[in-house]
């Protein structure tokens, strides 16, 4: 079933009795040549990019609950490619590329809209800063414009501009940046990935590996064993947990982050906008609720749910930038676990046994980059070799001191 | 969440800045043999457990002592909060 608008129309006049299940619910072989653990975003993207780009292998993705029931249906759904780093910067510009295209690659409509993101300045030590990371993101080939405060006006004319503490004093704009539909990019690589002959398995816990020599044979799961030549892990938050039945300690803690949504209301963001004063960001959606973040709670976590300081500073953040907002009433709050990690850069990488690879250490900034962390994990898979935009994510870095520190605070999760 | 701080009882946890986990009471000497391995496990390797964790919670608004909380990574549910001064003592067998 291919999806196109000519098919919506016949549908339509039809009664909409035309439409499939967009995949299969097989049943796990006794094994594969790839096993991906992680029926999320990233571990979706692999099995997509494995099969679509590299062929040739039967692959299976284990999911313990149903496909996208992670954080790539908690998050808030925005897409960038604004880093300063070199060992980040040109692979969240690969994945905006990805972004651009995907919905053609695999005919499904994800709602990828570049409405583009405006991250706030409020002082002149932080137009210097923001000019430098500008000029990094144009020097890996993204785009960036610096913006003046009238022309930040000539955007957004609610902001509070002249609050006597933070006045907006410009802006960094991304155009290309924007959201995504966060649960269509899941079915959207899921169905992908079946159409080219992935077994997604669902309600399929791992719960343990078998190991013998320092080499990986297989899983141990909720269905049953299941044998595999390789083994790619990619369960965000419950990364430790997995990883310890491998007998691995990582450089990784679980903590909460809490989003949040209004009540239905007129179109009045149309693009992203972050707070450069306090951690606050919002944009809107096409339903017309305004979504928004902040921090996170900042104590390791695996409950799901935060607590009630962080929603007050989400809050204040929220008032201190665009008043307004203290009329919308909230509709909902949730919470997600992410795998912070030690310098807030992700690792995608083999690990010291051969065989079991892991993709890890999203933080809380995983989404934007499900298009390349599954093209990048594939091609490691494949060819044991990593992605030319994928370099710097070693796992041993934090051993040789080759940290990714994009905010520069050191081996301290809660800070990132 | 409410910290049972021995000195004030119960405390908002907003009072209080996070550190990680308690094993940060035990610094590695970087005099002894393979202290660089040892420092690389303290800076940067954690169990993260899902369930009951042993965490560095700092008084910063109140009295700025350091406090080992006890509590449950699965439920917030905290179990009991002691100084980390004395826990640190007891560790090195010292007296309190
Ligand atoms: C509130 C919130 C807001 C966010 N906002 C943004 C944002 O605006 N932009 C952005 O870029 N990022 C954002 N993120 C981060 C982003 O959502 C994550 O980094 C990313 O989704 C993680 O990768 P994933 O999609 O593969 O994770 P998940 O969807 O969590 O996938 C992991 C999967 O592994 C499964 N699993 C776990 N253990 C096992 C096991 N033993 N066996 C089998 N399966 C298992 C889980 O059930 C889960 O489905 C946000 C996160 C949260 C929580």
């Amino acid at each position: 079933m291919r999806f196109s608008g000519f098919r919506v129309i016949k549908e339509a006049l039809t009664g909409h009795r035309g439409w499939g299940p967009l995949w299969r619910n097989p049943d796990p072989q006794p094994a594969y040549d790839v096993v991906i653990i992680g029926g999320g975003g990233h571990g979706l993207s692999t099995a997509y990019h494995l099969a679509k780009v590299f062929g040739g292998r039967r692959i299976a993705v284990l999911e313990k609950g149903w496909l996208g029931s992670g954080n790539i249906g908690r998050n808030t759904t925005i897409i960038r490619s604004n880093y300063l780093l070199p060992g980040n910067e040109p692979f969240y510009e690969f994945s905006m590329q990805l972004w651009e295209r995907m919905e053609q690659e695999f005919n499904f409509n994800a709602m990828v809209s570049q409405r583009g993101i405006l991250n706030l300045i409020h002082s002149d030590g932080q137009r210097d800063a923001y000019r430098r990371r500008g000029n990094a993101m144009r020097l890996a080939g993204a785009d960036a414009e610096l913006l003046d405060r009238e022309q930040v006006r000539a955007m957004y004319p609610w902001l509070n501009f002249d609050a006597a503490r933070f006045p907006i004093k410009g802006g960094l704009l991304q155009r290309r940046a924007g959201t995504a539909r966060h649960d269509g990019v899941a079915w959207g690589y899921a169905r992908g990935a079946d159409r080219l002959g992935v077994d997604l398995i669902q309600n399929c816990e791992v719960t343990g590996f078998r190991i013998e020599q320092g080499r990986v044979l297989g899983v141990d799961t909720t269905r049953g064993y299941i044998g595999a030549k390789k083994v790619g892990v990619a369960v965000a938050g419950h990364t430790s947990q997995v990883m310890a039945k491998a007998g691995l300690r990582l450089p990784i803690e679980s903590h909460v982050l809490q989003a949040f949504v209004s009540e239905g209301l007129k179109p009045v963001i149309d693009g992203v906008i972050t707070f450069g004063a306090g951690h606050f960001y919002v944009s809107q959606s096409d339903k017309g609720g305004l979504v928004f973040g902040g921090d996170i709670d900042g104590y390791n976590s695996y409950a799901q749910r935060g607590n009630l300081p962080v929603i007050e500073d989400v809050a204040e953040g929220g008032m201190a930038l665009m008043p307004a907002i203290g009329r919308a009433r909230l509709l909902r709050i949730w919470g997600g676990i992410m795998d912070m990690s030690m310098d807030g850069s992700p690792i995608i990488d083999r690990t010291p046994i051969e065989g079991l690879y892991l993709n890890a250490g999203w933080c809380y900034g995983g989404f934007k980059a499900t298009p390349a962390s599954g093209y990048a994990f594939a091609q490691l898979l494949a060819t044991d070799a990593p992605h030319p935009t994928a370099t710097a994510y070693r796992l041993d870095r934090f051993a040789r001191g080759y940290l990714i520190d994009e905010k520069g605070v050191g081996a301290q999760p809660n800070l990132h | 969440m409410l910290i049972p701080h021995p000195l004030l009882g119960l405390r908002d946890a907003q009072e209080f800045t996070y550190l990680g986990d308690a094993r940060l009471l035990d610094r590695p000497d970087g005099l002894a043999d393979g202290a660089a391995a040892a420092f690389f496990d303290y800076a940067y390797l954690r169990d993260n457990p899902a369930g009951i964790h042993r965490e560095l919670w700092f008084h910063e608004q109140g009295d700025r002592s350091w406090l080992v909380v006890t509590r449950n990574t699965l439920t917030h549910e905290i179990l009991g909060a002691e100084l980390a001064r004395d826990v640190a003592r007891a560790r090195q067998g010292g007296a309190a």
